[in-house]
């Protein structure tokens, strides 16, 4: 789950760490009233979860009140790659003087946490990575003894020359550990980490991910999600307990495992058409799981034909097919179902498929075939 | 021969009297794993009732019951907020193989379980895995024990209904297995392609090796480069998540590209170069692995 940069940078200033000042503006009268209140003038910041804000148009400078408000009409409601922008950040503009990146991941190779941290800041930090890796210093936190201060201070140094600067810095840098790790964040980013003309270092912008595993142990946490934010399909995905990603095309698809999933995806493309969805219903076999998949997939107007790819392991095939049944009564579907179900209890499914007038064939090839063909 | 079990292993269920765990507990003692204990907390002096009437005593401590049972492999069926708990009680208690079937474990619990498991010196498979099977010897985890049989090839697989799919079709094309392992979707994993690899190097039984990848991080990379240096057995690969747009988890933690090294075409292009056979659909898996023992 991603974090606003509002909500980042309040976690951020609970653990005491230097933030520069800011409030959220919801309209542009809101801004100017910030604008003002900032000494007339002000940075105006989309609040979305996307990268390339400022590229975007996301991100501009006001030098009076006025235009404060000017900038918050045209940045609320902008899309940014996709994402409406229902919310700005309204800050102070601060003097300056050098830009730099202090970031914070689990790293999958270390299987530990790793900070990344360089001195050309402000900038996408993967191009950093891809043009010049050396200007990036990287280092694994041993989590037996989470981050030592002498490493948050060897990390600081290799920012900054004056020591007023480098203990600054070393001290956002512990700051930032802790609440990577008392949040369960999977990463934890500032960039720019700024100084100063008068030598004071500072947060400047914040960015977060919190790892969906621990949500059901964080409520405070769980409730910053935004779910103005994201498509409706997706909040009733998560409430079902379905995993779901929707695409571009018009195959709607529901398959049992994540693996089977994207490779169910990837056939659909293999025959030439294009998946609408990706769709893992889990290893459980209860219908009302079936009854909210089917829901969520004809939801998108898109869709022309929906397959179920079922590879009954541990899930039955016939509890599988109890819930195609009960969902197709309940919920009534106007487009065209094909069905393969393999492996465990496979000829009882038919039977029940066949008694509600549905057929099932046997292999991925031959039902994936058929949703394109339907859909062309 | 088979890689990691063999058959001889006296394993220990933690979460035995749960509704997954004693489901598949009674899967596994039918397919003949010698499950010695189970360990549910303030369960402890009860029996589990396994099939035909067996009994397997229930402690509340995986201490306990290695110390009782000299039990020195363990199954993880217990719920994501105590799952990693469970692996560090197990490698704590000095059982050298543990495998974790639990899914959604917070990944930063498994940062320090892992590390733990290091230090004691103790194999983690997963967690987020099926586990692994050993055709007509022994099971951990939850994998159908009647889709395998015995036969020359291992199969590495980050996905367990992938497996089933491809485990399928090679059992129906004649080409049974030496061991599936399932090493789990999760992005931080205790067992790695290359561990199976350098497991199944050493097993005079294995023909043939089936990697079965997705999308997300390097570690298929990292296999193709071991596989091309190590290994003198021919390798057929898959990769899922062709069509799965970047920073989307697909399911799977793991499954989330990220930056240009984590893309389906990348990981393809790795196996290719280091002379690995990449199969477009899995039922094309079985067919690849027979030309490549012919």
């Amino acid at each position: 789950m991603n974090l606003h940069e509002y909500q980042a940078k309040e976690l951020f200033r609970e653990a005491g760490m230097a933030v520069n000042p800011g409030e959220v503006a919801g309209d542009p009268g809101q801004a100017r009233a910030l604008c003002e209140r900032f000494g007339g003038s002000a940075v105006i910041k989309a609040q979305v979860h996307s990268g390339g804000r400022g590229k975007a148009g996301g991100v501009k400078l006001a030098h009076s009140p006025e235009e404060a408000a000017a900038h918050a009409s045209a940045i609320l409601g902008m899309e940014i790659n996709g994402l409406v922008v229902g919310e700005v950040l309204v800050c102070p503009i601060e003097d300056i003087a050098t830009e730099a990146y202090v970031g914070v991941l689990v790293d999958r190779e270390g299987q530990c946490p790793v900070f990344m941290v360089s001195a050309e800041g402000g900038v996408d930090i993967e191009e950093v990575a891809a043009t010049n890796p050396e200007a990036i210093h990287r280092m694994r936190v041993d989590p037996r003894y989470g981050l030592l201060s002498h490493q948050a201070y060897g990390l600081a140094a290799s920012l900054y020359d004056d020591p007023g600067l480098v203990r600054q810095a070393a001290r956002i840098i512990s700051q930032l550990y802790e609440v990577f790790v008392g949040n369960g964040a999977s990463m934890a980013e500032i960039n720019p980490l700024i100084s100063t003309a008068q030598g004071r270092v500072m947060a400047i912008d914040a960015k977060m991910s919190i790892d969906d595993n621990e949500l059901f142990r964080r409520p405070a946490v769980a409730a910053l999600r935004d779910t103005g934010s994201e498509d409706s399909a997706d909040t009733r995905a998560r409430d079902a307990g379905l995993s779901f990603v929707k695409l571009d095309g018009n195959v709607g698809c529901c398959v049992n495992g994540a693996g089977l999933a994207m490779a169910t995806m990837d056939l659909v493309k293999y025959y030439g058409g294009e998946p609408a969805n990706f769709l893992d219903i889990g290893g459980s076999s209860n219908p009302d799981k079936v009854v909210a998949a089917l829901e969520i997939i004809t939801s998108d107007p898109e869709v022309k034909v929906i397959l179920f790819n079922i590879f009954g392991g541990i899930t039955r095939c016939d509890d599988v097919a109890r819930g195609i049944v009960e969902a197709v009564n309940r919920i009534g579907i106007d487009v065209p179902l094909v069905i393969r179900l393999t492996g465990t209890n496979e000829e009882l499914a038919r039977e029940i498929l066949a008694e509600a007038g549905l057929t099932a064939v046997a292999t991925m090839d031959e039902v994936v075939g058929q949703a394109v063909r339907l859909a062309r | 021969m088979s890689i990691f079990v063999d058959g001889t292993n006296r394993v220990v269920v933690q979460g035995i009297t749960g509704r997954d765990g004693s489901f598949h507990t009674r899967q596994m003692m039918g397919y003949g794993t010698r499950v010695v204990a189970g360990v549910t907390p303030g369960k402890g002096g009860l029996d589990f009732e396994g099939p035909g009437g067996t009994a397997v005593p229930v402690f509340d401590t995986v201490a306990e019951a290695v110390a009782e049972t000299g039990a020195d492999a363990s199954v993880v069926y217990v719920p994501p907020a105590f799952a990693a708990s469970a692996i560090m009680e197990a490698a704590d208690a000095g059982v050298g193989f543990i495998v974790c079937v639990t899914e959604g474990i917070p990944v930063l619990d498994m940062v320090r379980a892992h590390a733990l498991a290091r230090d004691r010196g103790s194999r983690v498979l997963g967690p987020n895995c099926p586990g692994i099977i050993c055709p007509g010897k022994t099971t951990m985890g939850i994998i159908p024990g009647r889709m395998v049989t015995p036969g020359p090839v291992g199969l590495i697989s980050r996905s367990g209904t992938l497996t089933y799919e491809a485990v399928y079709h090679l059992t129906r094309g004649g080409l049974g297995q030496t061991t599936c392992v399932g090493i789990g979707g999760d992005p931080l994993i205790g067992t790695s392609f290359v561990d199976c690899l350098a497991a199944f190097a050493e097993d005079p039984d294995t023909e043939a090796v089936v990697m079965i990848g997705e999308i997300g991080g390097t570690a298929e990379q990292e296999a193709a480069a071991w596989a091309s240096a190590n290994l003198d057995v021919p390798v057929v690969g898959f990769i899922a998540g062709r069509t799965a747009p970047p920073g989307k988890r697909m399911g799977h933690a793991g499954a989330i590209i990220s930056g240009s090294a984590g893309t389906a075409a990348e990981k393809t292009r790795a196996f290719e170069e280091n002379g690995i056979r990449v199969a477009r659909r899995p039922v094309e898996i079985a067919g690849l692995v027979a030309e490549s023992l012919r």
